[in-house]
């Protein structure tokens, strides 16, 4: 569907609300084409070929507001979904903060955000695609099995329209690969995760993707528990970019306001260490959360959260900026048409160091190398910022990798770990664990490993 | 019904044109509403309505799936087209659709979506209120209702024609209590595959054992380190058993190799006291269905007896490959996502050992009642558990309240190691994901007891 032709379902069904009796309404209209692939054994397991198209309405009554969302958008279905939004708002409390954002600038142009190449690209290359991970992967020595690889992409626009001003639209187009490979002997399994993201399929390295599952796996091979200690541990990437969507969820706004995060009444304190550096970029092209505008309409824009040990910034949407009297920062994010816009991160970005992974663990001596972790949504308490969670990975000896360890704990607390990261790895990239996260591997000084 | 049964047997008829050796047509309008209360305000109101359809061609290991928004006989015929035409065989005739389904939805008393919105609201205000007077620690109450209903109509090339309307009802009150700089946070639900009617027998009680719970936890000491005899407690404690059996025992990751359980049917995997079940036909339980969403009735099925493991968790696809019977296990989020097997209501049945005395004859141990959640990796077997609610047992007694404490393992191991099953019940709701789909599941137990666990504390 042509993106005017949704900012035109946009608007008509902002006049639907404003019909229904509502003072001020706001739409979200998306379509969008997409494609699952999973491949085993050499085999398409499954092929999906996904079309969706619906619209959200987000109506103010009096300071108060209501959402609904529905997938029938002919001028009988975006009537019901006005009124059922209207209706919504009814019921609400009255809360001084809820309004509509103001019109703040015109958003720019991002180049980069779609590739045609999603479109063009043949589902038969996308099959040989994922094979030729399963294969690669395969290859690789005590490699028993692939449990499946999946290839996803997606195409598809959004568009805004609001009664107050802002309205826009734009395209938008991802694609990702991940497997989990089994590594084997002597009735022992261990499994690897290996991934790839990108804009279109062209950008996913099926040889890297395949190569670091099965790597991973069959390093695990033999592995035992840690010893229980405190000791230096070096965070691999995809941990450190979870550690980071932890990092940027308790710096939403909404949470400090309500009083649920370890960050609140910290603005301007130095906090962390010196090495780290974290800044939320909405409008890096290589970013799959990047859009010229948030859910909202604001223009989206690049944020310093900790620099130069300080806390400089919350994530704030229109709503709490105008309860926190501050500016927004362009942080509403839609999960889909589904969902009211919410204070999110958009693209994290860990400002590289200067050491390499092999200079991090040589600086760490004796500890532990972390590359997996489980539970993070059980085990960590996002009000205090305590964490205790189950980890996986290798033990760092005279400052090399050693043995590989699983079924172990990590845990400390957020502000503790943010203050003992000692440095921050040169090698950089995009996780998708934790959101969108450009990230990289940390040194944290000191943690608790509970193990044997 | 949500489609006509001459349209639903053209789209399987177009489905099959090239060939195939099974179609299905899975018809859905979905609708719901929630609510919020939040520092003492209502709001977040959402309401939302989908309708669709997921059209799927099998042809031998191949499993095409296409879904549609609405249900216009073009889009569908269309959608149908796009799928059979990868396949280039000669037709495949289905089976004629009968016009009457098999299966009807559970009966409701009061329609949710009857009852007038302020009516939600205010139940929220008497949870917020409840909540906010059990104790002065309480400092943040946050309540959340919602209805949902799917009324699914699935229609098959093998003549299958089921239908199924669900409505489920929930409250989950989350509540933060403070003292002295430390905070801790407890949690409770009640939920239901029942109409409104589930909300009249006091469903306030929720957010006063919410404020309980973390006013207990506020004063907690860090959970210590290390291996020891564990107790989980009945009801909510059923989700490690979910998470780690229940989910090495769908037939998916069996057959992918990628299970501890893959090669084990009829094997000891427990001690002869514990025997387990899956039931989607428990009457009004959250997980609950008169049907799967392929259609297969709901029926309960023996996972372990007496130690023994007797069945994998099975959709139609995954039963066809090992050659048996779906056990009405192949669920789906919604029309857009393909049917997997998945857990409804599990559960371990109780077995005859009086809940006190299990913790009486522990000397030195640790009491979990309920779990924030887990992850469990199927092919290794490994688990961990975040604790929500624990306690150390010292001289078989129940003493102080632990925080931050997680169960970590690995699940043929911690199995073996159960040595007592309570006499006691209680199911509990809650969400289970697994390839990106939610489905609504209920776990159940009375206590159980586990020599030689891990607990991972934060204590130093």
């Amino acid at each position: 569907m042509a993106a005017d032709g949704l900012e035109a379902i946009g608007r008509r069904a902002v006049e639907a609300a404003i019909g229904a009796g509502a003072e001020d309404a706001e739409a979200w209209a998306e379509g969008s084409r997409g494609r699952e692939i999973r491949v085993h054994r050499d085999e398409v397991e499954s092929l999906t070929e996904a079309s969706e198209r619906g619209v959200g309405v987000r109506a103010w009554i009096g300071h108060r507001s209501g959402y609904a969302f529905g997938t029938d958008l002919s001028d009988q279905g975006l009537r019901e979904v006005a009124e059922a939004a209207a209706a919504a708002a009814r019921v609400a409390d009255a809360d001084e903060h809820s309004a509509p954002p103001e019109a703040a600038g015109e958003a720019e142009e991002i180049e980069g955000l779609r590739d045609d190449a999603v479109a063009t690209t043949e589902t038969t290359e996308v099959i040989e695609l994922a094979r030729s991970i399963e294969r690669t992967a395969l290859a690789v020595d005590r490699i028993t099995g692939v449990e499946e690889v999946v290839y996803v992409d997606s195409d598809g626009e959004s568009a805004l329209a609001s009664s107050r001003g802002p309205s826009g639209s734009f395209a938008v187009s991802q694609c990702y690969a991940y497997l989990q490979t089994l590594a084997g002997d002597d009735g022992e399994v261990q499994t690897g995760l290996g991934f790839g993201v990108g804009r279109s399929p062209r950008d996913l390295d099926p040889e890297a993707i395949g190569t670091e599952a099965a790597e991973e796996a069959a390093s695990m091979l033999g592995a035992g528990k840690p010893g229980s200690r405190s000791c230096p541990v070096v965070l691999a990437d995809r941990v450190a970019a979870s550690f980071a969507g932890f990092i940027g969820g308790a710096l939403c706004a909404d949470e400090v306001q309500r009083g649920r995060s370890p960050f609140a009444d910290r603005l301007g304190q130095e906090l962390a260490a010196p090495a780290f550096e974290l800044v939320d970029d909405g409008l890096d092209p290589d970013g799959l959360a990047s859009s010229p505008f948030d859910g909202e309409g604001i223009p989206r824009g690049r944020t310093r959260l900790i620099s130069e040990r300080r806390l400089l910034a919350y994530l704030h949407d229109s709503y709490t900026a105008r309860r926190g009297g501050a500016a927004s920062t362009g942080s509403a994010s839609r999960g889909s048409y589904r969902s009211p816009p919410v204070v999110s991160p958009s693209n994290l970005i860990i400002e590289p160091g200067d050491p390499s992974l092999e200079q991090l663990l040589a600086e760490a001596g004796d500890g532990v190398y972390v590359t997996e972790v489980a539970g993070l949504h059980s085990g960590v308490n996002p009000v205090t910022g305590n964490f205790s969670v189950g980890a996986t990975g290798r033990e760092i000896r005279g400052g090399e990798l050693a043995d590989p360890v699983r079924e172990f704990t990590i845990a400390g607390d957020l502000l503790g770990t943010l203050a003992g990261i000692t440095a921050v790895g040169s090698d950089s990239r995009w996780v998708p664990f934790g959101g969108s996260v450009r990230s990289s591997p940390l040194l944290v000084g000191e943690m608790s490993v509970g193990g044997a | 019904m949500l489609i006509d049964s001459a349209v639903a047997e053209k789209v399987l008829e177009r489905a099959l044109s090239r060939g195939g050796d099974f179609a299905e047509l899975f018809c859905e309008d979905r609708s719901g509403f929630s609510l919020t209360i939040d520092e003492s305000r209502v709001e977040r109101p959402l309401a939302g309505r989908e309708r669709g359809a997921g059209i799927r061609v099998i042809r031998g290991e191949v499993t095409r799936f296409a879904h549609v928004d609405g249900l216009a006989e073009e889009d569908l015929l269309r959608a149908a087209g796009d799928l059979s035409s990868a396949i280039g065989q000669a037709a495949t005739r289905p089976e004629p659709v009968p016009a009457s389904a098999a299966a009807d939805g559970a009966e409701v008393e009061v329609d949710p979506a009857s009852v007038p919105a302020e009516r939600k609201a205010d139940l929220l205000r008497e949870l917020d209120e409840r909540a906010r007077e059990a104790g002065r620690e309480v400092t943040q109450v946050t309540v959340s209702y919602s209805e949902g209903r799917r009324h699914v109509d699935v229609a098959n090339s093998e003549g299958l024609r089921a239908t199924d309307d669900r409505t489920r009802v929930r409250l989950g009150a989350q509540v933060v209590a403070r003292r002295d700089g430390e905070v801790e946070t407890g949690f409770e639900t009640l939920g239901a595959l029942r109409g409104f009617e589930l909300l009249t027998d006091d469903p306030g009680r929720i957010a006063e054992e919410a404020a309980q719970k973390a006013i207990t936890l506020v004063g907690a000491d860090p959970a210590p380190a290390g291996e020891t005899t564990v107790v989980v407690g009945g009801g909510f404690g059923g989700v490690l058993f979910h998470e780690m059996t229940g989910h090495g025992l769908e037939a998916d990751a069996v057959q992918k190799g990628a299970s501890v359980y893959a090669g084990q049917m009829g094997e000891k995997v427990a001690e002869s006291l514990l025997t387990a079940y899956d039931d989607g036909s428990m009457p009004g339980e959250w997980g609950s269905g008169a049907i799967d969403d392929e259609g297969t009735p709901c029926r309960r099925t023996p996972l372990i007896e007496e130690g023994k493991l007797s069945s994998y968790i099975y959709d139609r696809l995954r039963a066809r490959r090992d050659g048996t019977e779906s056990t009405g296990n192949g669920r789906r989020e919604s029309f857009r996502d393909l049917p997997i097997p998945r857990m409804t209501n599990t559960y371990i049945e109780p077995g005859d050992a009086d809940p006190e005395a299990i913790i009486a004859e522990v000397d030195r141990g640790f009491y979990a009642v309920s779990f924030g959640g887990g992850q469990v990796e199927p092919a290794t077997g490994d688990f961990v558990f975040g604790v929500a609610e624990g306690y150390l047992i010292e001289d078989g007694k129940v003493t102080r309240p632990c925080r931050g404490a997680t169960l970590i393992g690995n699940c043929l191991q911690a199995l073996t190691r159960i040595d007592a099953v309570g006499s006691d019940f209680e199911m509990k709701t809650g969400f289970c994901g697994k390839a990106g789909q939610r489905a609504p599941v209920g776990t159940g137990q009375g206590h159980v007891r586990i020599r030689g666990m891990t607990v991972g504390g934060t204590a130093a």
